[in-house]
């Protein structure tokens, strides 16, 4: 006899939803996709869960239950290098990483910014394991020269706009930007290194550089390209949305913005908070190639000070899947970026949250609700009515990464051969099981 | 029979003194046979040597050929533009390819950094660096250590200035490792803008005041400045280069009385250094191609037949 009243519960876990303030055991109750109560396991709930069939029963036992975590930075990498990831394998990857949410960016061939490649990407995500956002174009086809029919682009459901991997390098053109994207109350995710500054540099410039005998890209170039815009962003009281951040002074000049009052909000990568360049010489690994280059020490220390103290919003992957033949290369020639959807909440785990410098419900919250509020996505939540994406994690299940695990196309990652702790158990999209470790 | 700590010689970052001199020592022997009438030695007989030339290269590339065949090994000479990495072949393919036709070393020259290393991870044969990119040319450091090492018969406590484009320059980063290690004192000097940024990371004491470099020194190693750095905005122009950072008669009274005036090659006479100081009986530039046979027969004999399992 399965019950009626309900479709699925998951119990026996820890609920953890910092949209809500909540932190304590509790059963989920789903039903129609849709979360329908949270529910302590009382003497009640016990003798109605009696009447669920084993399938409806998923066991959290130990584990955390959390609303489905959010990544606002995803390369699908289709249309146009489906070598590398495809929709389907990047929301598998997602769905194996706890993501139930994911935006992508629009530097896919054709480059997002029409409505027929919006459309386009919403046909191939439909039943796939996750949900697909996406990001349109700032200017056509990426060139940083003119606006994208943004208007255009927003009405078929892109959430941002950002020219990710470019600069906006033209000022007016970025202050137009602002304003015309402000009608349409979506931010403008900027990639903020300076072509001038950064244009041909490999790694970032530093000792290691100048010892390596590599080309540059120089923390200067992040520090002007974000402080331009905040000046941007204060001048046209926009949203302005810092992708990736990677330096100690892109930090405080956040941090300062967000004391003027500047509409910025920010996110940081778990290879820029956890590597730092130094690794580069050691074995020449094109994974530990990157836009913007992985760092120092310091600068890790002060992307972390910024999750502490709130001047970075949210945790993102900046997922950056690149052929195996591709990476495979001398490492001035290899593509820069890296695979991230399937390490990056074990990354969180084992060095933000492990090393004591955010709790769960904090972490959780730069994973959830905080960028789903930056872009606006539904979701982030398990408030009832909320869709029912859940991810159940195994917080102290202890990895190890291995490039055959991996459910993205790619096997780009820095963390092949790291020993993780915590990994998504089970992932749920609107009430249907898409992972299950 | 000591032997080098490593079956590759990558560059000279991390190679200890022991093997440095033991280079040296071996390079001595082989200098005295590049005197003889009859310059060939059977040392490397059955041993096949590929130099893999990805970039533009005289002097080395045939003082590698020639020290090869000094030692009778066979060689095999690859050069980027008549080969099929034109037809788009990766980098691993080629070298793999050529290898299954049974080679035992390689000589390697290539723009990107870290492809020596990478190629360790490609195939079985003994590496050698030959230049990579702005990273190392270990062998032009070695030779350049051997001259000096020849002249003043030691090369500790000897102060070498390295003059020219420490941003961009191979043979400024690796001598600086070897010479440190040898327990030189070395000066960097460069206009501010081809100094890299983290510079300090080589502990060497850096000059943008040519003069101020001068004072004091033994050797002075010039290094070509290349025309290009001044289209990137890296310097005004050659002339001032000149005036700034060049090298003539009347600097040389800063140096010590016994000093000696290197340069690696390919020069620009009247740029870098004038021609009169560049002919000088102080100069050395021709004995440094000469030497750099004799350390390059050296580093060959001293890395052949060593293999993966003995390490």
């Amino acid at each position: 006899m399965a019950s009626k009243k309900y479709d699925l519960v998951i119990r026996g876990g820890r609920v953890i939803d910092p949209a809500l303030g909540f932190g304590r055991d509790a059963c989920v109750l789903v039903k129609e996709g849709r979360i329908a109560a949270i529910e302590a396991e009382t003497a009640a709930v016990k003798k109605m869960l009696r009447s669920f069939d084993e399938n409806q029963i998923v066991d959290a036992a130990g584990k955390l239950v959390v609303p489905g975590l959010i990544d606002i930075h995803v390369h699908l990498r289709e249309p146009g290098n489906e070598g590398a990831e495809t929709i389907y394998t990047g929301c598998r990857a997602a769905a194996a990483g706890g993501f139930t949410s994911i935006c992508c960016m629009p530097n896919t061939n054709p480059r997002i910014d029409s409505q027929e490649t919006v459309r386009f990407i919403q046909d191939r995500a439909k039943g796939c394991d996750a949900r697909v956002y996406v990001a349109g174009a700032i200017t056509k086809n990426i060139e940083g020269q003119e606006l994208a029919e943004i208007g255009d682009l927003v009405k078929m459901g892109a959430v941002a706009i950002t020219d990710d991997g470019h600069y906006v390098q033209n000022p007016e053109i970025m202050r137009r930007a602002l304003q015309y994207a402000r009608m349409f109350n979506i931010p403008v995710a900027q990639h903020a290194e300076d072509n001038f500054l950064c244009e041909g540099g490999v790694m970032n410039e530093s000792p290691e550089s100048a010892r390596l005998g590599m080309k540059g890209r120089p923390a200067v170039g992040e520090e002007i390209a974000i402080n331009r815009d905040l000046a941007l962003c204060r001048l046209t009281e926009s949203r302005l949305h810092i992708q990736h951040v990677s330096t100690r002074r892109g930090v405080e000049a956040i941090r300062w913005a967000k004391k003027q009052g500047i509409r910025v909000t920010a996110e940081a990568c778990p290879h820029h908070f956890v590597l730092t360049d130094d690794e580069i010489g050691k074995r020449f690994d094109t994974n530990l190639k990157v836009n913007p280059p992985i760092r120092t020490r310091e600068d890790c220390a002060a992307l972390i000070e910024g999750l502490v103290d709130g001047t970075i919003d949210c945790i993102a992957s900046d997922h950056a899947p690149h052929s195996i033949e591709s990476k495979d290369s001398e490492f001035d020639q290899a593509p820069s970026g890296m695979i991230g959807l399937e390490t990056t909440l074990a990354l969180v785990k084992t060095y933000l949250i492990d090393k004591g410098y955010l709790n769960w419900a904090d972490a959780i919250r730069k994973m959830t609700i905080s960028p789903a509020r930056i872009f606006g996505l539904p979701g982030g939540t398990l408030e009832v009515g909320a869709p029912a994406d859940i991810a159940i994690i195994d917080p102290e299940k202890k990895w190890t990464v291995k490039a055959e695990n991996f459910r993205s196309r790619s096997r780009n990652s820095a963390f092949i051969g790291w020993k993780l702790s915590g990994k998504a158990a089970v992932t749920i999209l609107g009430g249907r099981v898409v992972y299950s470790a | 029979m000591s032997r080098l700590s490593s079956r590759h010689l990558l560059g000279l970052e991390d190679v200890p003194k022991e093997d440095i001199t033991m280079i040296l020592d071996a390079a001595e022997t082989f200098r005295e046979v590049l005197d003889r009438e009859i310059k060939k030695l059977p040392t490397l007989r059955g041993i096949t040597v590929l130099n893999l030339f990805y970039e533009p290269s005289t002097r080395t590339r045939i003082s590698f050929e020639l020290a090869e065949k000094r030692l009778s090994a066979d060689t095999i000479n690859f050069t980027k533009a008549t080969s099929s990495v034109t037809k788009g072949e990766s980098l691993r393919d080629t070298v793999q390819n050529i290898e299954a036709m049974k080679l035992d070393m390689c000589v390697v020259r290539h723009a990107s950094v870290g492809v020596p290393y990478y190629l360790t991870q490609c195939m079985d044969a003994n590496i050698i660096n030959a230049g990579d990119g702005t990273h190392e040319h270990p062998t032009q450091a070695l030779l350049d250590m051997f001259t000096i090492r020849k002249i003043y018969g030691k090369i500790e406590g000897l102060r070498v200035v390295l003059l020219g484009d420490v941003m961009h320059s191979r043979v400024i980063r690796s001598n600086i490792w070897g010479l440190k290690t040898m327990g030189a004192s070395v000066a960097l000097c460069a206009p501010s803008t081809l100094i890299p940024h983290g510079v300090e990371v080589f502990g060497c004491d850096v000059y943008t005041h040519l003069d101020e470099a001068l004072d004091g020194a033994d050797v002075v190693n010039i290094m070509r400045i290349q025309l290009e750095r001044q289209k990137a905005g890296l310097f005004p122009s050659q002339r001032e280069y000149t005036n700034l950072f060049g090298i003539n008669q009347a600097r040389l009274k800063r140096l010590n009385k016994n000093y000696t005036i290197m340069h690696p090659g390919p020069m620009n006479r009247g740029v870098e250094v004038t021609s009169d100081v560049a002919d000088s009986e102080r100069s050395v530039i021709l004995d440094q191609v000469t030497n750099g046979q004799a350390v390059r027969m050296a580093v060959l004999y001293l890395l052949s037949g060593r293999k993966e399992e003995q390490e």
